[in-house]
Formats: C-alpha cells, structure tokens, sequence
C-alpha cells in the first residue's frame, strides 16, 4: 500500500506529524476541561442565586457562548484578546507589539463555550438534589461551603456527569476549529501533509478516523468515572 | 472611536446580510433534506437485517463522532481528487462548487443526528399504543402514520430545534472553505477593514437568528403540545 507509507513517522511520513497533530487536540481538549466546568459551576450559582444582577449575568452568559458560532468565539477570543492586550501593554510600554498564543485564546474560547453549555447542565443537577439535603447540612451546623463541599458536590457530581460526558465529546470535535487560528493540532497538520502530497481524501478519512478513535478512548474513560461516580448508589453497578 | 461606525456599516453591512441570507439558505436547505434522509436511517438502526442496522449505526457513528470541519474538509477537497471519476458521471460542476460541497456535507451530518433524535422520539412512544392500534385492526401503516408518528414528532420537536440551532451555527465552518456565508462575509470585511468591530456585528446577528429561532420554537411547542395540558391554555 503506497498511501500507508505516507503514513510512516520519520522524515519522509506524516505519522509522527499527525500524531503530534493529535497530541495539541488533546492537550487543548484537557486544558480546556477544568477550566470550562468551574467557570460553568460559577455561572450556574449566579442563575441560582438570590441577587438579581447576578441571574441575569448567568443568563446573558448563557445565551451569548451558546448562541454564537464556536468558530466566532475563537476569532473574537483570538482578535478581540489581541486588540485588548495590545492596549493594556501600549498604555505601559510605548509601542510595544503582544502577541496572543494560540493555544490560550483557543483555551478560553473554547471554555467558554463548554461553560455556557455546562452551566445548564449543574442546574439541572441542582434541581436533582433534594431540599432536605441542603436542610439536614444546616441542620448539622454546616457552613455554607462545608454543605456545598461535603454534601452537594459528591452528589452533584454524579448527577452532572451525563451531561458533562456529553459536552467532553463536543469538546473534542470543536478543537478543529482552533486549526484556523494557526494551531498545529490534528486538522491543521493534516491540512499541511494534504498540501504536500496531494491527498485530501486519504488524510482527512484519517484525521477523521483519529477523532474517532479519540472519542471511542474517551467513551471508555467515562464509563469507568461513572461507575466511580454511582459507588455509593445501591442496585447501579 | 464610536461604538458603531456608519461608514463602515454602509460599505460591509449590506455585505454581511447578503452573508446572513447564504447562511440561512444553507441551514435551511440542510436540515429540511437531512430530515428525509434521517427516517429511513432510523428505520434502518431497527431492521431485521443485520447489516442494514450496522451500516446505519456506523453512519451515525462517523458523522456524529467526527468534527463537521474535518468532513467539510474531506468533501469539498477529497471531491477533487476523484475529478476524472466526477467528470465522467457529469457530478463535477456540483462538487467543484463549495456552496453544494457544505450543503451537501452538512446534510448528511445533520441527517445522522436527526436519525438519533427520530429514533429517540419512536422509541418513547408505549408499546400499548401500537397494540391497542393492532386490535383495532390496523394496518402498521396506519398505525405508524396515524399513532406513532404524530405522538413521536412530539417528542422530536424540542431536540429537532436545538439541532436547527446547532446547524445554524455549526455552518460558519463553511467560511473556511470558502462560502461567503454570515462568517465569510465577516471575514473578508476584517480582512479589508481591520476593524474588529465587523465581528461583533456578525456575533449580534448570529445571536438575533438563534434567539428568534428559540422564541419561534417555544411557541410551537407550546401549541403543539397544548392538548397535554390541563386546561388545554
């Protein structure tokens, strides 16, 4: 098969190229992870919360990262970053030129958007936790973030994960985007081993099966933290 | 600088509406098609024959599991490897367009995840209500076409509607290969302008097209499912 030599890693393959590709996508899919679920937490207990200002910035939120194309965000990320930076260094340092690092703008556009979508599903998960919870924790003298730490999160958590699972595998096909801002991950490096050999067919159809393969590993992995999850909850395995 | 600058609004806005319109088209031309498609995939996903239910179950798998852009990317530049082959059966002139390679593309996506919403909504229908039908002494088209169905695309609406929101937005994607959609149009005015303020122009009518579709939908959810209520309000 002379299409799976192109496939070799070394210098005359692209497998060693396409599979650092892989590698960034990964990575950015991780970093992004932690990040978009406490800032999605934060944003679900501004909607929760007693202060009005606090909703309707919980709710704005909401509506903007899960109304605009991921592709925009990343460009208003990436763009806009660079104008604001650009204008925070220049008011310090006369004609000082910023450039913002592609892997941090794709980062926080794409949590962003994993937040807007993920504080929904915290609230959803709240409403899953019934009110004697919270009263039992008070009742027990809890303070407000011991009842949050000990009691609601373990809880939560387990409500939470369907839904979070869902928004990870989401993750993972959205960080292609980031191949347009001049990111070297899978698609961008398959973009370049296309151009070389004149082979969009072959090199997509294995970009592709590579983000299969990503989210096949991925099922995996969500099948064994939720089996963690339900531990303690009898007749689930 | 003024929050909204006029001259730059009167040289790239009639731009981004005509963007705004491809956009339109290609979603709505996307999903209507994706929605024929996904009944026989779903009816497929329950056929006695086993690798019918593999075959549609790998497609739903490969659209659903792989980034839109990475399919856009392997239609519209993979056509062209397999121009002779194109050329021959006289399919060229379509796959050389990027507009039909995005429609194209974005149907067969959309029609996976539609498969998945059908299937969803048949499957939520109760079993009694196929068999009361059957001792009514229905036929199963009937029965198909006059209890599951109606009862199924019920439950369908909601998830059919977020998945038109998905689209609408999944579509800026066609910018890359060069459609000038809402986001290629917005594109090309940043490239002219550098003026970042055009990208917040396209956010606002991305945002003003979601939002009406969410309003649009709620209300006919609510009239549709209006006989489920007490009180019929």
């Amino acid at each position: 098969m002379e299409l799976l030599s192109l496939l070799r890693f070394g210098p005359d393959g692209w497998g060693d190229e396409l599979a650092a590709g892989a590698w960034l996508t990964i990575r950015l899919a991780l970093a992004t992870l932690p990040f978009g679920i406490v800032l999605g937490f934060f944003v679900a207990l501004a909607k929760r919360s007693e202060r009005p200002a606090l909703v309707v910035l919980g709710n704005t939120f909401t509506t903007v990262f899960r109304g605009l194309p991921e592709l925009l965000t990343i460009f208003l990320v990436y763009f806009g970053g660079q104008i604001l930076l650009q204008r925070l260094v220049g008011l310090v340092f006369d004609g000082a030129t910023v450039e913002v690092n592609g892997f941090v703008a794709g980062m926080i556009a794409l949590g962003l958007v994993f937040a807007a979508y993920s504080s929904e599903v915290f609230l959803g998960a709240f409403r899953g936790i019934g009110r004697g919870q919270w009263e039992a924790a008070a009742a027990l003298g809890l303070r407000p973030i011991a009842t949050m730490r000990l009691v609601i999160l373990p809880q939560l958590i387990r409500l939470a994960l369907p839904g979070l699972a869902n928004l990870w595998l989401v993750l993972l096909k959205d960080t292609s985007l980031v191949s347009v801002i001049a990111l070297s991950d899978l698609l961008r490096r398959t973009n370049i081993a296309v151009g070389a050999t004149k082979e969009p067919f072959f090199f997509y159809a294995v970009a592709c099966g590579l983000y299969l393969v990503m989210s096949i590993v991925s099922s995996f992995g969500i099948n064994a933290v939720e089996r963690w999850a339900n531990r303690g909850v009898r007749g689930r395995a | 600088m003024s929050l909204i600058d006029l001259d730059l609004l009167a040289r790239y806005g009639p731009r981004l509406l005509s963007g705004l319109w491809v956009t339109l088209q290609l979603v709505a031309l996307s999903v209507a098609i994706g929605a024929l498609l996904a009944f026989p995939l779903a009816f497929a996903r329950k056929s006695p024959i086993a690798p019918i239910r593999w075959a549609s179950f790998g497609y739903s798998y490969f659209f659903r599991g792989t980034p839109l852009l990475a399919q856009t990317f392997l239609v519209y530049y993979g056509a062209g490897q397999f121009r002779p082959e194109l050329q021959a059966v006289g399919l060229w002139w379509l796959f050389r367009d990027a507009f039909f390679c995005c429609a194209l593309t974005f149907t067969l996506n959309t029609a996976a995840y539609q498969a998945e919403i059908l299937r969803g909504a048949l499957a939520a229908v109760p079993t009694g209500q196929v068999e009361a039908g059957m001792a009514l002494g229905l036929s199963r088209w009937r029965i198909f076409r006059h209890i599951v169905l109606p009862q199924a695309l019920v439950v369908a609406l909601r998830p059919f509607g977020n998945e038109i929101i998905l689209m609408v937005k999944g579509s800026a994607v066609a910018a890359i290969v060069t459609v000038f959609d809402l986001m290629g149009a917005t594109r090309l005015a940043y490239a002219r302008s550098f003026d970042f303020q055009v990208y917040l122009w396209a956010a606002v009518l991305y945002l003003a097209v979601v939002e009406t579709l969410r309003r649009v939908w709620d209300r006919l959810e609510r009239r549709m499912t209006r006989h489920l209520r007490p009180g019929g309000a």
